[in-house]
């Protein structure tokens, strides 16, 4: 439906680099990356407000590239909502509608019956600035959707959000999207909008798409060293694999499937188990290591372990730690699973 | 207990100039209205209403034409970047280190005669000194609004042009109003440049200094109260409409 041909721009310190990738109707497209990714610039590209230097789109089958905004019926939400505040509510969702000349009655039709499903009907006749932050946010969701947009491009909507608000929202949104029926691309840093809002995801770094795929495939299975580590493989090794054994610095490591030749390996570090004493369990790597740092993340804590070369990153509780009673330079198991090794 | 003696101090300080612009024109209107007689008379002296009629329509003339010619430019000089920006930022200040007399006489070796003794040659006089507060007014106005408002007013479907008259302006409003006020003021305020291009029409500020040069102090005093209260009463009334809108807004 909207395809994106090998598109580049820049802007300022921002830049797309030759993305290409095609989103489906119906589809909940989702953009992931880390901040400064150029997430922001591609959707402002796709809504036209910045022209390709390079490359075409296309929106159903229609070259679309050279169009002003107005032209394209796309609809897009900054990530700070962009409400107008000289306008009432009512006035801020009927605003597309009156361009394109709706009678005041269909337009009034048209408002409510959003206004209902979003579950903003009491707040139609205030000011944007009265509004919390959830409030704007389907108030900037009416709008948009209200000149029934072919896409809809969301900017890290539920950033601006408390964490309680935001996973509420995360889950009205899935409501909405079944009841609005609308595609959309979502750009966002966020695993777990990604996760929970997705239907394809599109992993974003330096201004480059990637890796494209279905979430949980893309989750599970990351196809370069860099989308692992965004995706939280902070451990990345690199050794020798023969068979179902890898081999670093004198190490063995049991791996989930064979392998041959160099290879990378990656594990997350909430997989790995920290222990005093060699456990029995089914996890079949353990390695002996000395703990190099103990960071405090909050309710949770990283160590970090180091053994013949190898650096480990571990995330414990802070109740674990407690329980362990480690401190820099104690020796400790770490105790991994070999399926939880993901080789690339 | 350091900071408010610091915050009296310059409270002190900053008094000064306050007092020093009140005084002359608390002053002036009390010395005055111990001659109320004479004011009266002032008011009826058909020289003095016809001037003050000539001082207020080529002031608001003035901010018209600063408000249909700057609002554009200040838009631009918001919205777009390009080679030589900062000159015409430059050029735009000009007025303001150019002598007033200055001004006069280069308008006239400009336009000579065209502009001579005439309303249009006050109203470029004026318009000359006061437009950069309403080209600057609406610039910072401008600035001021978030771009991705009108980026997602395109989007829903306005043109250029459309964004420009149902989002950018109605919320640069309040900046360019106070500015156009401010040029209005200047405008009614500026006697050099009008000296030179228009000694006639006869306009109040050319007046006073008429009745000065010619009848001395005493003379010259009830037109400038009158001066100085129409002119204050319509600054703030203009002000306090503003404000109305910017509440609104």
């Amino acid at each position: 439906m909207l395809r994106l041909e090998r598109v580049s721009r820049r802007w300022k310190d921002f830049e797309i680099n030759n993305v290409s990738f095609e989103v489906i109707k119906g589809e909940y497209f989702i953009i992931l990356g880390p901040s400064g990714a150029g997430k922001t610039l591609l959707l402002e590209t796709i809504a036209g407000i910045f022209k390709p230097e390079e490359g075409d789109i296309w929106l159903e089958e229609e070259r679309i590239t050279d169009l002003p905004p107005e032209k394209r019926e796309i609809s897009y939400i900054p990530q700070n909502y962009a409400l107008f505040p000289h306008l009432t509510v009512y006035e801020n969702i009927a605003y597309g509608m009156r361009l394109r000349k709706f009678s005041e009655e269909e337009i009034k039709r048209e408002v409510y019956e959003l206004a209902e499903v979003l579950g903003i009907g009491g707040l139609l006749h205030r000011e944007p600035k009265t509004l919390s932050g959830g409030e704007q946010q389907r108030v900037a969701i009416a709008r948009a959707i209200a000149i029934k947009p072919k896409i809809l491009l969301l900017d890290e909507p539920f950033s601006n959000l408390d964490i309680q608000m935001a996973s509420k929202l995360i889950g009205e949104m899935k409501r909405w999207k079944k009841e609005l029926e609308f595609t959309a691309i979502h750009v966002t840093h966020s695993f777990e909008e990604a996760l929970s809002l997705g239907d394809r995801v599109g992993v974003m770094m330096k201004g480059e798409l990637k890796q494209i795929g279905a979430i949980r495939e893309v989750f599970s299975t990351p196809k370069s060293e860099d989308v692992a580590r965004f995706l939280g493989y902070e451990n990345i090794i690199e050794g020798e694999a023969r068979g179902r054994t890898f081999y670093v610095n004198g190490i063995k490591l049991e791996l989930p499937k064979e392998a041959k030749g160099r290879i990378r390996i990656g594990l997350r570090p909430e997989d790995i188990i920290l222990s005093k004493k060699v456990l029995e369990s089914s996890a079949r790597n353990v390695l002996k290591m000395r703990v190099t740092a103990i960071e405090d993340l909050g309710s949770v804590v990283k160590v970090e372990v180091e053994s013949s070369g190898i650096e480990l990153r571990a995330i414990i509780t802070r109740s674990s730690l407690l329980e362990l009673g480690i401190s820099e330079g104690d020796e400790i198991y770490a105790v991994f699973k070999s399926s939880a090794i993901h080789i690339f | 207990m350091r900071r408010d003696y610091v915050t009296a101090f310059f409270a002190l300080m900053g008094s000064f100039l306050l007092v020093y612009i009140l005084l002359p024109i608390f002053l002036i209107i009390g010395k005055q209205l111990l001659d109320f007689e004479m004011l009266v008379k002032t008011l009826q002296d058909e020289l003095v209403i016809e001037s003050l009629k000539n001082s207020f329509l080529t002031s608001t003339a003035t901010m018209l034409i600063s408000l249909i010619f700057g609002v554009p430019l200040g838009y631009i000089l918001a919205r777009e970047d390009f080679r030589g920006k900062s000159i015409v930022q430059g050029i735009i200040d000009v007025p303001i280190v150019i002598p007033h007399s200055v001004v006069g006489v280069m308008l006239l070796v400009t336009f000579s005669d065209a502009i001579l003794d005439s309303y249009l040659g006050i109203i470029m006089a004026m318009l000359f000194v006061s437009a950069p507060f309403t080209i600057n007014a609406s610039r910072d106005g401008f600035l001021a609004i978030d771009e991705r408002l009108e980026h997602v007013a395109r989007t829903l479907g306005a043109s250029k042009l459309k964004v420009f008259f149902t989002i950018t302006l109605p919320l640069a409003m309040p900046s360019i109003l106070s500015g156009a006020i401010m040029t209005w003021a200047r405008a009614i305020s500026e006697v050099g440049a009008i000296l030179i291009v228009a000694y006639y029409p006869k306009t109040a500020q050319v007046l006073v200094m008429d009745y000065f040069n010619n009848y001395g102090l005493n003379v010259s005093r009830p037109i400038s109260v009158i001066l100085i209260l129409l002119s204050l009463f319509i600054f703030a009334l203009m002000r306090w409409i503003a404000g109305k809108r910017n509440v609104e807004a």
